[in-house]
């Protein structure tokens, strides 16, 4: 078991999972042949689901976890992590995703909530999770339920980066502002953020979450996805950006090389080009409060 | 003396911190012309198959055996592991073959079968304690003549060195204990101050 500051989080072997796959690629993809493109082109891990966002998006509905089936596929075609995805609060998809033995259950908002008022219990699982955050309150209470990783939300489907920024920026600049509280002020943080009073504590020590922070929700091109590494996250999870454009494989392995590379403008140009058409994007301030994916879960 | 990182993908930031707690200075290496500054590299975690898509890509390969062929030390956890094999199963796959043993990816399962063990590894002829992370973690299935295994687990090799190139199945990176990333520092120190490596500081000066 692992603690910190006394408080139960997350097991250090599946922190450390979260930790190999930084400076990554997290491809979402909805059957095996998608899944070989992804690690062809040097996904570093493949997220299982049933319809892309986007789809989700345009097709409305219920949104369920993948099916076993597919999911079974996946596993049986690719060698790197398969992650899958299942309904905030919905802790049986999630016990069925265990028996499946996938590699990180992603507890999300892509799909349709389950419970409206209580995320999955993380730590009754031996597979670890990870889970969307718009703020740094909402990591932390994540990580105190036993997430080994976070991400920042964005907006799924949306193929615009604007919200993945937002939350990104909101992420680091309440870790920076804890850093420079006094002990006193802390207590109170804690409450107005609605965190663990323990993982403040930490974060005003470190300035960093206990868990690796990826980015998500939005990111289409290689520019996006340098540009949420240059902001601070530490992989990218790329959802519909890569399936729904023009050239898939092409387009997923210049988004591996602008990860690697996030801080090279020269590589960034050189792989930006002649990519194709990227996938059509949303101007989310235009989305109905309905319509957002990113203010489900809390 | 400097130790480069591997910074393709991988757990790269916590080997530097491994490092720094040595008192070493490290460095993040993402193009084959970066390897020219350092004395040792370090191969970290991650996707072995992601981390050779990323290598081909950028002509790591003659790069990197040039380096071996320097005698310039090479430490490889996990993923890093193996890239340097001899040979690789499930599946087969290009491997640098610099130390001469046989390893199986992925093979206590997945995720749900990563575990934690404490172990004793033997350095420098000193029986030293570690703290073992196997994360869906490979097994070395056979073992050269000329590899020598410095720490087992359930009898199997997890951590062997054959001259210059070190390897292990699991993460020291990823706990407090120095050990390993230590005795690699020797590694490299004693490599870098052969005569003809140029004025580097002798394992005395430390």
């Amino acid at each position: 078991m692992t603690e910190l500051n006394g408080l139960r989080i997350a097991d250090r072997k599946h922190i450390g999972l979260a930790e190999m796959l930084k400076g990554g690629v997290i491809m979402d993809v909805t059957n095996a042949e998608q899944a070989k493109i992804a690690e062809e082109a040097g996904a570093a891990a493949v997220m299982a689901l049933e319809r892309v966002p986007a789809d989700i998006r345009k097709e409305g509905g219920v949104a369920r976890m993948a099916s076993v089936k597919k999911i079974k596929e996946i596993q049986a075609t690719v060698t790197i992590p398969v992650m899958a995805k299942c309904r905030i609060g919905h802790f049986v998809e999630a016990q069925i995703l265990e028996s499946l033995a996938v590699d990180f259950i992603d507890e999300s908002e892509v799909l349709t909530p389950a419970d409206e008022h209580f995320h999955v219990d993380k730590f009754a699982f031996r597979v670890p999770f990870v889970c969307g955050a718009r703020d740094l309150g909402e990591a932390l209470r994540r990580i105190g339920e036993g997430a080994a990783m976070i991400r920042t939300k964005g907006e799924a489907g949306s193929g615009n980066i604007v919200e993945a920024v937002r939350h990104m920026r909101a992420l680091t600049s309440g870790i920076r502002r804890l850093t420079t509280l006094a002990p006193e002020e802390l207590m109170t943080e804690a409450k107005n953020l609605g965190a663990p009073y323990e993982l403040v504590g930490s974060v005003r020590k470190h300035g960093r979450l206990p868990v690796p922070n990826f980015s998500a929700g939005g990111i289409a091109t290689p520019a996006d996805a340098a540009l949420m590494m240059q902001l601070g996250a530490e992989a990218v999870f790329v959802g519909s950006g890569i399936f729904k454009s023009s050239d898939p494989p092409k387009r997923a392995k210049a988004i591996v090389q602008a990860t690697t590379h996030y801080k090279d403008p020269d590589v960034l140009a050189r792989v930006s080009e002649e990519l194709g058409e990227a996938m059509v994007g949303l101007e989310t301030s235009k989305l109905t409060k309905e319509e957002l994916l990113q203010t489900r879960g809390w | 003396m400097k130790i480069g990182v591997l910074a393709l993908q991988g757990d790269f930031a916590l080997h530097e911190k491994a490092l720094a707690r040595c008192d070493v200075a490290s460095v993040e290496v993402r193009k084959p012309e970066e390897l020219a500054d350092v004395d040792g590299l370090i191969i970290p975690g991650g996707e072995s198959t992601t981390l050779l898509h990323l290598m081909e890509e950028w002509a790591f390969v003659p790069a990197l055996e040039k380096f071996h062929a320097a005698g310039k030390p090479i430490f490889g956890t996990c993923a890093g592991l193996i890239v340097l094999a001899r040979d690789v199963e499930r599946p087969r796959q290009f491997s640098f073959g610099f130390i001469d043993v046989g390893v199986e990816r992925n093979a206590y399962g997945r995720q749900r079968e990563s575990f934690e063990a404490p172990g004793l590894a033997v350095l420098d002829g000193k029986p030293t304690p570690i703290d073992m992370i196997f994360i869906r973690a490979p097994r070395i299935r056979r073992v050269g003549a000329g590899v020598e295994t410095l720490a087992t687990y359930q009898e199997e090799p997890v951590l062997a060195r054959q001259g210059s190139v070190l390897v292990g199945t699991f993460h020291p990176e990823l706990t407090d204990n120095p050990a390993v990333h230590r005795y690699f520092c020797g590694m490299v120190l004693r490599a870098a101050g052969r005569p003809g490596a140029g004025a580097l500081p002798s394992e005395a000066s430390r």
